[in-house]
């Protein structure tokens, strides 16, 4: 290479623009490296983050009628790895959350059973425990897509922080269900909690006796009282709904109860004019959380971040397009890639100032993908509230802004919607 | 049909398996007591004895759910339990989503309000009042006359209009082709 052309590739790329940036404004102030010369805050029996990431909290929306039934998001793209911190796992409860005693926590496992028996938190842990990672998310999560148009101020919080992903420890339901001996004809089990809306659901028994946990930690510690703590249900890959907080009960029985929560909420209304009850498995989902909604970007390199998972078992890769899809490039997903858990995906990417439009969209074990919106649109009913799970698109504007690059559909406007995305009110 | 023998296998294991010995054994009156509000099956297994009156029903609602609902059951500031069309269509918006027009089974009114309204004053209602509420918002639907007694042998009778649009989850259906609708 010649060093006339060398010096024009330099010129080119950012670097010698950022050297002549920086020449103007020293790089540094005084107390840039300067060590304290005091002594720092001393030993503390129980950490918090700094002061300085006080900003990092879940979104609640303003237009909230009740903040004791409702819903708060994870702030998705503030956020690193796959792990949701305990503090910012995003909330969803009926009836506010309740104060549970674990001295006097009990868990009454009857109906259909040769021996009905009752737990107490320490019987629970005596049991052969198991900890899995696994993502819970909301039926409602991807909600906000349901407007129309869409909503250009959408983060990716907003999109799809109705999602967490924890390490859960507890006890199978099946080694309990042993416990108590299921009578046969016995198809289903009630669960309820001790929140003031008594919480219930149906949930098949061979789910139960398949993978679900009765899960009394969360990342180590134990559950939150927003997670349920004591004791909640986690029932992998389905929605968040049916994984009862604060567990009390569980019935076993032969018929479904048809609760308020799987009938008049939870249920899908298909463009057919069907209404679908127990759409319990979560499809696949993905969400660019970098560049994303909000952001502001800077010419250059940048490392294209986001968070994938499906209900359906593994993700097995994630594609990412800069046309609106006309192209897909492959991202590289970071190991582990789990079952029911969230992975993160990521792609280099120098960006050279043109308008552009992100769309990521996952695929699972199953063969499972994303659709775009108006694919969507085509199966599940415009007026729906839940499992909205169509490709997000983030257009970066010349300037550097990122804002919501879904196209509207040409149909009449839907406002927010409510239900549990909650952006309006729930009942 | 693998999965149909693993069920079976699981099943058997559940009556004879291994056990811990952890849980302390209670007899069902026991559980019953914990039982505070049972929960109502569509076949109506779990309601009380007693039965609703709609004009009851009107006094009660007026007095402990109009604040939230609407003096007629027309919504705000929460949500809305009267409204029209009779069932939903495609077209219709999720505010108008009421009892009437979506909710499929009529024993999971008696079911949630005894479980959990008034919002913020649960398990403050009698199983009588309970059937009272009950009544009074299926005839509020257009579901029932003024003068039909609901009770544990009438409710589950009840034929709501949205069940017509009901219907199992495909990829559920797949995974337990023995599920039905009730």
């Amino acid at each position: 290479m010649d060093r006339r052309k060398f010096f024009r590739l330099l010129g080119a790329g950012s670097l010698f623009g950022l050297l002549k940036a920086r020449a103007q404004t020293p790089p540094w102030d005084e107390e840039t490296f300067a060590p304290t010369k005091t002594l720092g805050a001393p030993l503390s029996e129980y950490g918090s983050r700094s002061p300085f990431e006080e900003g990092v909290v879940r979104y609640i929306s303003p237009n909230l009628r009740t903040r004791h039934s409702g819903a708060d998001f994870a702030p998705l793209e503030r956020l690193e790895g796959v792990i949701t911190p305990n503090g910012l796992h995003f909330e969803r409860h009926h009836a506010g959350v309740p104060q549970v005693d674990p001295k006097s926590y009990r868990l009454v496992i009857h109906g259909m059973v040769e021996r009905p028996l009752v737990f107490t938190l320490e019987d629970l842990k005596r049991f052969p425990s198991v900890t899995r990672t696994y993502f819970i998310e909301c039926a409602g999560n991807g909600q906000n897509g349901y407007r129309e148009p869409p909503d250009p101020n959408l983060t990716a919080t907003r999109s799809r922080g109705l999602a967490s992903n924890a390490s859960w420890t507890g006890v199978p339901l099946a080694l309990l269900l042993k416990e108590a001996g299921v009578k046969p004809g016995a198809r289903w089990l009630i669960p309820e909690g001790m929140d003031a809306a008594m919480y219930t659901r149906s949930l098949p028994l061979e789910k139960a006796m398949e993978d679900v946990l009765v899960a009394y930690a969360q990342n180590g510690e134990a559950l939150r009282p927003e997670q349920g703590y004591p004791v909640r249900l986690v029932v992998p890959g389905w929605e968040g709904s049916i994984q009862v907080k604060w567990l009390r009960r569980i019935l076993v029985t032969d018929q479904p109860a048809m609760a308020k929560d799987e009938t008049s909420e939870y249920t899908d209304v298909m463009a057919d004019g069907k209404v679908l009850a127990f759409t319990w498995v979560m499809e696949p989902q993905s969400i660019v959380t970098y560049p994303s909604g909000g952001q502001v970007i800077k010419p250059g390199f940048h490392e294209i971040r986001g968070l994938a998972w499906s209900g359906f078992g593994r993700i097995t890769k994630v594609e990412i397009s800069l046309d609106e899809g006309r192209t897909w490039r492959q991202a590289t997903l970071e190991a582990p890639v789990e079952r029911y858990a969230f992975v993160r995906f990521k792609m280099p990417w120098q960006w050279r100032g043109e308008e552009v439009v992100l769309w990521s969209r996952a695929w699972d074990e199953k063969g499972n993908t994303q659709l775009t919106r108006e694919e969507f649109f085509r199966r599940w009913g415009k007026n729906n509230r839940y499992h909205y799970n169509a490709i997000q698109a983030w257009r970066i504007l010349p300037d550097g802004r990122v804002v919501n690059g879904d196209r509207p559909l040409g149909v009449r406007a839907v406002g927010p919607v409510g239900g549990c995305d909650g952006e309006v009110f729930d009942g | 049909m693998a999965k149909k023998v693993f069920f079976v296998v699981a099943l058997l294991g559940l009556a004879l398996g291994a056990r811990y010995g952890l849980g302390t054994p209670i007899s069902e009156e026991l559980a019953a007591q914990y039982d505070l509000r049972p929960v109502v099956l569509p076949d109506g297994r779990g309601l009380p004895p007693g039965e609703g009156k709609v004009a009851e029903g009107e006094r009660i609602y007026a007095e402990k759910c109009a604040s939230c609902h609407g003096a007629r059951g027309e919504g705000y500031p929460f949500n809305r339990l009267v409204a029209e069309p009779f069932p939903i269509t495609p077209d219709t918006e999720p505010v108008e989503y009421a009892i009437g027009n979506y909710w499929p089974y009529a024993t999971t009114l008696y079911d949630y309000i005894r479980r959990a309204m008034p919002f913020g004053a649960p398990g403050t209602l009698t199983d009588e009042e309970v059937y009272h509420l009950v009544a009074f918002l299926l005839y509020m639907n257009g579901i029932i006359e003024a003068d039909e007694p609901i009770n544990q042998k009438t409710l589950p009778q009840v034929r709501m209009p949205a069940r017509e649009l009901l219907d199992v989850d495909p990829e559920t259906k797949r995974r337990f082709p023995w599920l039905t609708l009730p």
